[in-house]
């Protein structure tokens, strides 16, 4: 449904966007992520003809953004950063202007506002002007908005911004039920929202993609993913070490870490091995010089360490790594 | 979506705007008040003892719109540029040109219910005498596509910042030339430093809203006079696209 081309944006001699490539197909909801400054909303912009691209374009069902806005501006609804609306009208004023600036007229018009208003939790306050609305309020206003029309495609520029956290996670309920049915874009800087919306997840730093994948797969490029954090007692630390390192797919041991008799370590496996096998293999370890097992965890990965690891410049990236392992 | 029915829906919500807030109101009452002020005060309206309304009335409504209309055009675009709207009106499926006439024909609407407003001293002018009123109804109609040409250069100055006063204030300043241009002053000045270009004083002249509005004011209509008018306007809305794709652009 959405297919980006190389899309590439010069401010000045800035690159805020330099690029980047993607695509999202129905039944799709990609979290696009990224430092703030990193050229989140000026693909957005582009992406929905809002501002023209220096190099390359997106197409939305097909039509052109830069050739055909207009067609390609009916498939999707957009929430801009911020949320803008008309301050100046009632809600039920300002979504009765978007759907008839969609096109649609009499009693199609008033089912999809009534439609709007339930979805986003407005009803109650339709009749009141947006200037008096509190933030979480306009927000669902403005959201209410991009969906007025029912499109197959959404763009929310940051869509939980400023909701509190009840808000926030009626806003996902959202995205999640309509992301069945609908290609979805939405940017954000909060990973928590990535693992419990998207079905894909790109990360953009200094205007390019550094990754595309689904969260699970971003969490494997964790430094920490697929090591076993061990809760040990009953045995010297240095004993278990010295066992430990004999197990022969361990590739690394931490430092053991803890108050007396109870500490935690940390193995990583050698690549490429049977996860079983291993796991068996550490526990007949830790059991022959006879520690007790209190707590055994695999790591799935964070994604806030991936995107960090991404995301910063390469000296202090390197000195995470140091302090993780 | 057809073009007349985006048109429409435009201006049906800038109008909601207007007239939700109290600039609507406030710039009629204040209009009126001035248009009444100048005639009688110091048009001398009844001391003339004309049955006219064009050396009383019209006269001073270069003036009055010069300052009022921007107060009206000066939101149009920079509103939407400080709210942040302008990204939303953008990316809707209707062509830009759309917009920009939609704005223009919801300020003009206003200034034309100013200007219907004043009918109280076309009353007072028919009852007292016997006017021309054809002369009437063209100072009318001259008044009405002088309005046009300045609310036009107010959504232009508008889509250049987003701050309000300065586009107030560029429009005065663009609104002063366009009088400046015809007034006697100045025409006798460039008559002084070029006497043999002929050509120059009229050419800057005939920029000027002053000459056109005139033939309007003593009630001839001039065809001439109305591509004037409405060519300020489509050049200032022209303008106004361009400033706009240039914002879009960065």
């Amino acid at each position: 449904m959405i297919e980006v081309k190389n899309l590439s944006k010069t401010f000045g001699t800035k690159k805020a966007v330099d690029g980047v490539s993607f695509r999202v197909e129905k039944g799709e909801v990609l979290g696009f992520l990224g430092p703030n400054g990193a050229g989140k909303s000026t693909t957005m912009r582009m992406i929905t003809g809002f501002t023209p691209p220096t190099a390359g374009t997106a197409r939305i069902g097909g039509h052109d953004i830069i050739e055909n806005p207009i067609s390609a501006q009916r498939l999707f609804g957009y929430l801009p950063e911020n949320a803008p609306s008309y301050e100046e009208l009632t809600v039920l004023q300002f979504l009765n202007f978007s759907a008839e600036i969609r096109g649609l007229r009499g009693m199609e018009k008033q089912k999809a506002v009534d439609r709007a208003l339930e979805m986003c939790f407005l009803t109650s306050v339709k009749h009141q002007l947006i200037d008096t609305l509190s933030k979480g309020y306009r927000h669902r206003t403005c959201f209410a908005q991009s969906i007025i029309h029912d499109p197959e495609v959404l763009i929310l520029d940051e869509p939980t911004d400023g909701l509190d956290p009840n808000q926030k996670h009626e806003v996902r309920t959202l995205i999640r039920n309509m992301g069945q049915s609908k290609a979805i874009i939405f940017s954000t800087h909060i990973l928590e929202e990535v693992e419990a919306v998207c079905t894909r997840a790109i990360i953009i730093d200094r205007g390019k993609i550094v990754a595309n994948g689904t969260p699970r797969e971003l969490k494997q490029r964790s430094p920490l993913s697929g090591s076993i954090l061990l809760k040990i007692s009953g045995v010297l630390r240095e004993t278990l070490k010295a066992r430990l390192a004999d197990v022969a797919q361990v590739k690394k041991i931490s430092e053991p870490v803890g108050e007396g008799r109870l500490f935690e370590v940390r193995l990583f496996a050698k690549e490429e091995l049977n996860r079983e096998s291993f796991n068996q293999a550490v526990v007949e370890a830790i059991l022959s010089v006879n520690g007790t097992i209190m707590e055994f965890h695999e790591e799935e990965g964070k994604l806030d360490e991936v995107f960090r690891h991404l995301t910063l410049p390469d000296t202090e990236t390197r000195k995470i790594h140091e302090t993780l392992i | 979506m057809k073009s007349w029915p985006a048109i429409f829906t435009i201006a049906k919500r800038e109008l909601i705007g207007y007239f939700a807030s109290p600039i609507a109101f406030i710039f009629i009452v204040i209009f009126l008040m001035l248009a009444g002020f100048f005639a009688f005060m110091i048009g001398g309206f009844f001391e003339a003892g004309e049955a006219s309304l064009a050396n009383s009335f019209f006269l001073w409504h270069p003036w009055l719109w010069l300052f009022l209309v921007p107060a009206i055009g000066m939101r149009l675009w920079a509103e939407e540029r400080r709210s942040g709207t302008i990204e939303l009106l953008m990316t809707m499926p209707i062509a830009p040109w759309c917009t920009i006439v939609g704005k223009f024909l919801a300020a003009w609407v206003i200034l034309a219910i100013s200007l219907v407003l004043t009918f109280p001293i076309v009353i007072t002018v028919c009852y007292l005498g016997d006017p021309d009123k054809g002369a009437i109804a063209m100072g009318y109609v001259g008044s009405f596509l002088l309005a046009g040409a300045y609310l036009a250069v107010s959504e232009m100055t508008s889509a250049m910042t987003r701050n309000q006063i300065v586009s107030f204030i560029l429009s005065v300043v663009i609104g002063l030339f366009l009088i400046l241009a015809g007034y006697p002053p100045v025409t006798n000045f460039l008559v002084k430093i070029a006497p043999d270009a002929s050509w120059l004083v009229d050419g800057v002249a005939s920029f000027s809203v002053m000459t056109h509005f005139e033939n309007f004011r003593n009630g001839v209509l001039y065809l001439a006079d109305v591509i004037f008018f409405f060519s300020l306007m489509i050049f200032c809305l022209f303008s106004t696209s361009i400033l706009l794709r240039g914002y879009r652009a960065g």
